[in-house]
């Protein structure tokens, strides 16, 4: 057996099996082992129900950001359409459970893969042309899929919502939020380490070469098209299963989140985050439903002081300004995000104390 | 037939209204290659300053209508200075994002001040401007429209074609590395496109604001209709700017018209889906072809 290994205070690395290792010392395997157990066991139990609710929603929103991650952090598009797609998703699973009556467990998958085929449809256009034609095709994305998602009455009931059923696997009913705590988490890990490893396939390096240099990559021989277009699918897939999660766990969806907002919020997340970094998006994740939260709190609070209510009625605009500004000083203080400085506080501590 | 002229005239005003928003979107993306989406709030802003020197100073219009337009103006130059020219050389999608990230936090502040009512200016253009022809009315403030947007698409033609400024321009568009080499000031450049856009973009600000009155949402819902306009004309082209925004003006104006008016909003991005499909570099931008 091995010894359990720190991190070198150098670059030893001698093989490229090395190089693209997950985890680069058991230190990090068993830490983050230990943090799982904990996860499972005693988070659930210890945290009240809204606390529950929050990590919950982390979650959710965490599959969706690592989806947008695969997309601009890796492959170097962006999009503006990722809320629209999270509603798509989120619709395809309450139509599918609604109307078809299919199981939960085939609901969200499914889901998913409904989400990706539209993502590729509007990918599509955008395939011809270099640059970030992506961007404005999502754009379009965005208002065609919100105005059908309002307007399609007969497929979703428009403004009314559907209603989804409870979630049972196999007979057992999921039906509070610390059973629902399990399937998020479940899900978020899997789709994560189906993300961390597809950046380890000719797949991802190759999205990687894309986002880098597009003609040195069509030089090596990687065709551009498909593998946007792939790209996107893989995203728009992560966005559909997020959004049947959220839609299983609200009960009840309506049209109104899933607007431009939705998606400029994501767009928030990633950058806060760390773009091209699957971590960084899970970071990004927490940080902005935690601010969410946060800003709700404090209205909330506001509202209850009968001489703070108008200061209380302003906090919307307020939060507009929070997400606009923390994009607006990541990019041009930190352009790598949080995993960033988690990363240089790690090395600070690694090459302690000569960290010349 | 009355109906039908009365929306082609219609269309054709609210064309050049778009034409007139979209200048100054491709005056950006001709120097620096930059998608802005803050346009439609540059927009909002100059015609908020406006509002606030005509209504509440109580300036009149011949000295608020050039005062707001500098505001603009210092505040492109500002907003370059600021949050742009730091991000010279770095990847075009973090300048993108950028300005996205800036769109939020100027919607945020004007929603903070103004809130989203509907502002709406004194009347103040002369009557006598308004043509009637049998029974087709044009308001005056179309005929305004077309008129600005008449003068400002020849006033940038001579611009680009003499100026010097407006050769530089191009240069750095056409080729950056290049430009720099041969001794242009690229940050100059920089700094003059988006000074001279935020104009543009509060001027369009504000005659949109005389015809619809003025809301934050309203008004940064036009700037990302700005975007299949463009797409249409062809991302490079002022003259195309115009085009594309009376074929989408007339669009919108006969979809409203004879289909419904929900599909109204939504007719422009279908288009510009179906452009992206067909005709990818738009009616008069310029093909990229790239050797390696």
């Amino acid at each position: 057996m091995r010894k359990l290994r720190f991190h070198p205070c150098g670059n030893y690395k001698e093989k490229y099996a090395q190089e693209l290792t997950i985890f680069e010392t058991d230190f990090g395997r068993t830490s983050l082992a230990v943090g799982l157990v904990i996860l499972f066991t005693v988070v659930p139990y210890a945290s009240g129900p809204y606390l529950i609710y929050v990590l919950n929603m982390v979650a959710i929103t965490a599959i969706a950001a690592i989806g947008l991650n695969i997309l601009t952090g890796f492959t170097g598009q962006l999009s503006l359409g990722h809320g629209a797609f999270i509603g798509v998703g989120a619709y395809s699973a309450a139509i599918l459970a609604t109307k078809v009556g299919v199981p939960f467990i085939l609901a969200v998958p499914s889901a998913g893969l409904i989400t990706a085929m539209v993502g590729v449809l509007f990918g599509l256009p955008s395939g011809r042309l270099k640059g970030l034609y992506l961007t404005i095709a999502t754009l379009a994305g965005q208002f065609i899929i919100e105005y059908l998602l309002v307007h399609w009455e007969g497929l979703t009931e428009g403004t009314m919502g559907i209603v989804l059923p409870g979630i049972s696997i196999f007979g057992v009913a999921f039906d509070s939020d610390r059973s629902f705590f399990y399937i998020c988490y479940i899900c978020l890990i899997v789709m994560t380490l189906i993300a961390v490893n597809l950046m380890r396939t000719s797949y991802g390096r190759a999205f990687i070469a894309i986002r880098d240099n597009d003609r040195a990559a069509e030089g090596m021989g990687i065709p551009i098209f498909p593998y946007k277009l792939l790209s996107f699918a893989i995203s728009s897939f992560y966005a559909g299963v997020a959004g049947a999660l959220w839609a299983y766990y609200m009960i009840s969806i309506t049209t109104e989140p899933f607007n431009l907002g939705l998606s400029v919020e994501y767009i928030a997340m990633i950058i806060i985050g760390g773009l091209g970094s699957i971590a960084g998006a899970i970071y990004g994740a927490l940080f902005i439903t935690g601010l969410n939260e946060g800003l709700r709190w404090l209205t909330g609070i506001l509202m209850s002081v009968d001489m703070l209510r108008a200061v209380g009625a302003s906090m919307a605009p307020l939060r507009e300004i929070a997400f606009g500004a923390a994009i607006v000083l990541f990019i041009l203080l930190e352009p790598r995000g949080l995993a960033e400085v988690w990363r240089i506080i790690r090395s600070n501590f690694r090459l302690w104390p000569f960290s010349y | 037939m009355e109906f039908f002229i009365q929306l082609l005239v219609n269309g054709i005003s609210i064309g050049f209204l778009y034409g007139l928003a979209a200048m100054g979107f491709v005056m950006i993306f001709k120097s620096s290659s930059v998608l802005n989406f803050a346009h439609g709030e540059l927009m909002a802003l100059g015609a908020f300053i406006f509002l606030v020197l005509i209504g509440w100073a109580g300036l009149p219009v011949y000295v608020a209508f050039p005062l707001a337009l500098a505001g603009s103006f210092i505040l492109g130059f500002v907003v370059e200075r600021l949050f742009l020219r730091p991000l010279i050389g770095e990847p075009l999608i973090y300048v993108i994002m950028l300005t996205v990230g800036l769109a939020s936090v100027f919607k945020g502040i004007m929603l903070l001040i103004w809130g989203g009512n509907l502002y709406t200016f004194p009347d103040f253009l002369p009557a006598g401007l308004a043509i009637h022809w049998k029974s087709v009315n044009i308001p005056p403030v179309y005929v305004m429209s077309i008129a600005i947007g008449l003068i400002f698409l020849i006033l940038f033609g001579l611009f680009f074609k003499y100026s010097s400024q407006g050769i530089y321009m191009r240069s750095v568009a056409d080729n950056q590395p290049a430009a720099l080499s041969l001794g242009v000031n690229v940050r100059k450049v920089f700094a003059l496109s988006w000074a001279i856009a935020a104009l543009v973009a509060g001027m369009s600000g504000i005659v949109l604001g005389i015809i619809n009155g003025i809301n934050v949402h309203d008004l940064s819902s036009i700037g990302l209709k700005v975007f299949p306009v463009v797409i249409l004309g062809g991302l490079d082209s002022i003259g195309g700017a115009v085009i594309g925004g009376i074929i989408i003006g007339l669009l919108e104006t006969f979809t409203g018209g004879y289909l419904s008016t929900s599909l109204r909003d939504v007719v422009p991005y279908m288009a510009l889906v179906f452009i992206l499909m067909v005709k990818p570099y738009g009616l008069f931008g310029l093909v990229e072809i790239e050797r390696v």
